[in-house]
This record gives C-alpha cells, structure tokens and sequence, in this order.
C-alpha cells in the first residue's frame, strides 16, 4: 500500500508471557479499543513500526504529487488544469498531516526527510510509474486513489490517535480524487476511438502496479501478525487487494474498458473475482530502486530540497529578526 | 539552519463553535503559520477563525496524572440533572 513491507523490528509475535507488565497494560489497552496517545507509554517497537509506517506514507503522498504535476500544464482544459492542481494541493496536504502525526511519535521532520532524501526510507512502489499521457491521470485518480481508499479507511480505526485522526481527514478527501480521475476516464471512453484507446492503454499500464500497491501476501509474515495485533494493519493484505479488485471490475465494464487479465474471472462460490498471478519479481525491482521512474523520483525531491534551503534560512532569519525587534502579539479572536 | 518551529493550530467553524485543535504545521513566524494553516486546513471552507500556537507554549497534562485530575469527578453523579428522578406529573423541569 502506501507503506509496503514495514518491518516490525521483532523476531516472533509477543505473548503476554514475552511481555513486561507496561506492555501487557498496553495491549489491554488496545485490545480494549482504547486509543494510544503520543504521552502514553508504548514499547519501543510499537514506536519505531509506526515511524516508519506513517512516514513511509507520507513520503508517498509528497513523492505522488511528481507523476501528476507533469500534467498540470498539460490538462486538457482550463476546469481540468484547477482541478487536477487542487487534487496536487490535498496531496501536500496529506503529507503533512501524516508527518505531523509520525512527529509526535519523537522524530523530527527533518530527520524523515533526511531517510527520504538518502534511500532509506521508502515511498510506495507505485509512483516509480511514468504518467505517459493524460488518461494516465485518470487511471491514477480511480486505481491508485481507489486503492488508498481501500487501505485507509480502517486505518480510521487504527490504535494511534494521531495516526487514526490524520487518515479520518485524508479519507474525507480522498473520494474527490478517485471520482475526478473517473471522470476523466469517462469523457475518454465516451470520445473518439483514439480516446478511448488512451483509456485502455492506460488502464493496461496502470492495473498490475496498482494491485501490486498493497505487496505481497502477507498470511505468513510475521511483521503483519505482529501490526495486526499493535492494530496498525487491520486486514491483510491480500484480502483489500480482493476488496480492490471486486469493486473495480464493474467499473471498468462501465466505462467498456476489459483489464488486462486473461485469468480474471467472477468466482460463484467465493462470490470474489478470481485473478491472474501478479509479477512480484517486478515489485521488488521496484523497491529496490530499479523502477523505470525510482531515480528520477527521488533526484527531483533532493533537487526541490536543496534549492529551498537559502529560502528556508532566509524566511528562518527574518522571523528571527523580527521577534528580537518586538514581541509579535495578536488579539485573540 | 534547524527546523522551523511546530505551531499547533485551532479553527473555527462557521457554526459558532469554539475553536477546536485540528493539527499542526511547522512555520519561521506567526503570520506564515496561519497562511499555512489556511492552505492547510481550510480548502474546504471547514472555517472562519484560526489560532496558531507555538507547540512549545501549550501544557498539556500527564497521562500518568489522569487518576488524581479525573478520578474525582467519578464519583459526583449528583452534578448530573439525571441524578435527580421527577415525579412524571412535573412538567417543564
């Protein structure tokens, strides 16, 4: 998803036999439905998952922005063009109500754009993609906004505060950017022959990295038994990556586009859709840095990072200056 | 040069509400955090006031202290009107 394999840090799931009684408290606590707050006391793994979970979501939503700013000024219309720049504007949005939460847990901005800028932090798999043309943008809007959907939701729910209250404003939002990227898609698929072509082109790009957005099965994994039992990941991967395919299926037969799977069929007795098997030699290139976009992705970010910096300072300075010179007090409204 | 400084920020809605925490931003001075927060917080017409506060300048209580603050009121039931049972022929009270 938008964090893919998040390591736990823990070698087996803890017992209440593994566990100090702070920790027992604490899982009670969860178990109870209770939320953790940012002064509550949390194992220090507990800590370090969210961390990186919420930061690698973050990043996601910062570094998503880049394949669709490409089409700014490249969208069709003058409606298209605002639309598509409010849709960039919630991205940056996003990010920061999740950076913001990651922070309470102790870690600084800076440091998680320092991970970010070196490597070793990760940003989800899916926005290495190059946005080749402008169906592209619709099928980002409707697979890849639909599939965070999917992901977010529960994580309303997630045992977090900060956390669960940065996803409860993020899902409000997001359902605009799924319906926009529809829309687009739409208006292609009701055009010439050619537009509906860049749809189904698109779609044929876009469908095997968006399923690959939630990783790979994750029944046997340790690190989901132990997320799962923290209640940072409430389903397993596999089953959202269903719930995805389920509910895009006929919305693809809608717009009278077919996805690109010859094994994709409806299933009566499980009542899902069966699918074909997805290329997860492909996924770990990606995530290992390999991706036809990964380079670009991350030298663009470095790049917007280090000629911010004189700006940054200067704007630091200037508040500087201006507190020494008189205490900047406003009547409280 | 370090960080810019975090600023908790409150808004307003348009209901006559109070202000109510919604998140935080990191900004150099007061001005900038609230056009922040507007961008930030307000796309979506959720308010007509904001509040920007320097993290630093807000206490917060301790969750270990949560028994001796919160406790006490536990066992005040009488503070509530339900504490109190009416005749049902007593209309308007």
């Amino acid at each position: 998803m938008y964090a893919q394999l998040v390591d736990t840090g823990v070698t087996k799931v803890r017992t209440a036999e593994d566990m100090s009684d702070d920790e027992r408290r604490f899982q009670q606590r969860i178990d109870d439905g209770i939320r953790i707050e940012s002064k509550d006391w949390m194992p220090e793994a507990y800590r370090r998952t969210l961390v990186r979970q919420i930061s690698q979501h973050a990043h996601s939503e910062i570094v998503g922005q880049l394949p669709e700013g490409n089409w700014v000024t490249r969208a069709p219309t003058l409606e298209r063009k605002a639309v598509l720049l409010a849709k960039i504007q919630d991205e940056a949005g996003h990010g920061l109500y999740l950076y913001s939460a990651a922070e309470t847990l102790g870690v600084s901005r800076d440091q998680m754009l320092a991970d970010l800028h070196s490597g070793k932090a990760k940003y989800s798999s899916i926005f290495n993609y190059p946005t080749l043309n402008w169906a592209d943008i619709g099928a980002i809007g409707w697979l890849v906004d639909g599939s965070a959907i999917i992901n977010q939701v529960p994580l309303c729910r997630c045992s977090y505060g900060p956390y669960a209250r940065a996803m409860v404003r993020v899902c409000k939002e997001e359902s605009f950017h799924q319906r926009q990227g529809y829309d687009i898609l739409l208006k292609l698929c009701n055009g010439t022959a050619e537009q509906k072509q860049m749809a189904q082109d698109a779609l044929n790009r876009w469908w095997w990295p968006a399923l690959m957005m939630f990783g790979p099965s994750d029944a046997e994994s340790l690190h989901s038994a132990q997320s799962a039992q923290w209640r940072i990941k409430l389903f397993s991967n596999d089953a959202l990556r269903q719930k995805m395919v389920d509910q895009t299926v006929p919305q693809a037969e809608f717009l009278g586009l077919s996805i690109p799977d010859p094994d994709l069929k409806w299933n009566d007795a499980r009542g899902h859709y069966d699918f074909g098997a997805i290329d997860w030699d492909e996924f770990y290139n990606v995530i290992q840095g390999n991706g036809p976009c990964n380079r670009e992705r991350l030298g663009t970010r470095v790049k917007a990072w280090e000629d911010g910096a004189w700006f940054r300072d200067a704007l630091a300075a200037h508040a500087g200056k201006q507190s020494a010179g008189q205490p900047a007090e406003r009547q409280v409204a | 040069m370090s960080e810019w400084p975090l600023w908790e920020i409150f808004i307003r809605s348009q209901h006559g509400l109070a202000h109510k925490h919604v998140g935080s931003l990191h900004a150099a001075d007061a001005a900038m955090a609230i056009n922040n927060a507007r961008d930030v917080y307000t796309r979506r017409n959720e308010g007509v006031s904001i509040w920007a506060v320097p993290a630093t300048h807000i206490a917060a209580s301790s969750p270990a202290d949560k028994g001796p603050l919160f406790e006490p009121a536990n066992s005040k039931v009488y503070r509530h009107p339900t504490f109190f049972p009416m005749p049902e022929a007593v209309k308007h009270i």
